[in-house]
């Protein structure tokens, strides 16, 4: 490099930086050391200078890119609303299940209590479709486990994105009010997510048969 | 000798669900005293104040896992005897050799059918 030697506030800073915990350092403060490189470059530029001067603009404008790109990407979304949505669904679907499940089992049980005063073939093959129908119902608690699991895999991505959010600082909260969201969908558009059903609902947000029956007799 | 049909059968798993279908096909090969626990911790509680002649338990529970009580039951001097049958969606080879080395009776991959849960039962107590 053209000069003697590194800026010491540049040296103090690369210093700080190698002492970040967990191994990550904000893209700010890497954008930040990069044009501290480029800005210390002065005097007289060997050949070498000039390529290293170089590579290091051209890592400049790739960081200032990769940023707005992944900003763009709205991470803080995908942690704060899909992310949370995608797991309560999932626990949804196991909650339901194991209900669907419970209720096949109580008739069950009554189909064995009449079963129990029938004799000879016929609560031979009653017995048999019961055993079926218990073996059956093992699939709730497959279908539990390897949900969970999935779970467990969301929790482990938002912590992921949780740490990306940490890295990019301000620059996605800077995206959001460089870009909002628009409320009123364009005319002649094909309708959006938001317009169309969203399959079941959510226990706690959907209304029951009753309520709804209530509502229309409202109108009465 | 018989199988004792009358003695307590203690079954371990966390989901409801599963208790549930276990006893009943457990019921339906005549077992008549089945006793439930949801993890391993309350399982060994149950084993300590009653006996039992058999345990069927699942391995993913929390805090105490199915291993963990196989474990303490082979190392307790009064329940060591006990026949355990591990019933899991845990089919890797690594964890059938563990269970194998700490003492597992026998080991029933989910899903199961009756059959195999019967089958299972007779060789580790015999006919009946």
């Amino acid at each position: 490099m053209a000069t003697d030697s590194v800026d010491p506030e540049l040296a103090a800073r690369l210093q700080e930086l190698g002492k970040e915990p967990g191994g990550t350092v904000k893209v700010d403060e890497i954008a930040e050391v990069v044009e501290a490189i480029l800005t210390t470059m002065h005097g007289d530029l060997s050949a070498v200078d000039v390529k290293l001067y170089d590579e290091l603009e051209n890592l400049s404008r790739f960081i200032s890119e990769a940023k707005s790109d992944i900003a763009a990407l709205r991470p803080d979304e995908v942690k704060d609303e899909f992310l949370p949505k995608a797991a309560d669904e999932l626990d949804a679907i196991v909650e339901a299940t194991a209900e669907a499940t419970n209720s096949i089992m109580d008739a069950v049980g009554e189909i064995e209590e009449v079963m129990s005063k029938l004799k000879g073939k016929n609560a031979e093959r009653l017995m048999d479709a019961t055993t079926k129908i218990y073996e059956a119902c093992g699939f709730q608690d497959i279908t539990g486990q390897r949900i969970t699991k999935v779970v467990g895999a969301l929790h482990h991505i938002e912590e992921k994105v949780d740490a990306l959010l940490a890295a990019f600082g301000d620059e996605i909260a800077k995206y959001k009010v460089a870009n909002p969201k628009t409320e009123e969908p364009p005319e002649a558009q094909k309708p959006t997510d938001e317009e169309l059903l969203h399959g079941p609902q959510m226990k706690e947000q959907a209304m029951s048969q009753d309520d709804i029956d209530a509502l229309l007799n409202s109108f009465d | 000798m018989a199988v004792d049909l009358n003695m307590n059968v203690l079954i371990v798993d966390d989901y409801q669900t599963m208790l549930r279908i276990l006893r009943n096909l457990l019921r339906q090969l005549n077992f008549k005293n089945i006793d439930e626990a949801s993890d391993g911790s309350e399982a060994l509680k149950k084993l300590r104040a009653k006996s039992f002649g058999l345990i069927i338990s699942d391995w993913n529970m929390e805090p105490m896992t199915g291993i963990q009580l196989l474990r303490e039951v082979r190392a307790d001097e009064k329940l060591k005897h006990i026949p355990f049958v591990m019933i899991t969606a845990e089919s890797k080879s690594e964890n059938v050799i563990a269970a194998k080395e700490a003492g597992v009776s026998n080991y029933i991959v989910k899903p199961f059918n009756a059959e195999t849960l019967k089958g299972k039962l007779i060789s580790v107590l015999g006919e009946f």
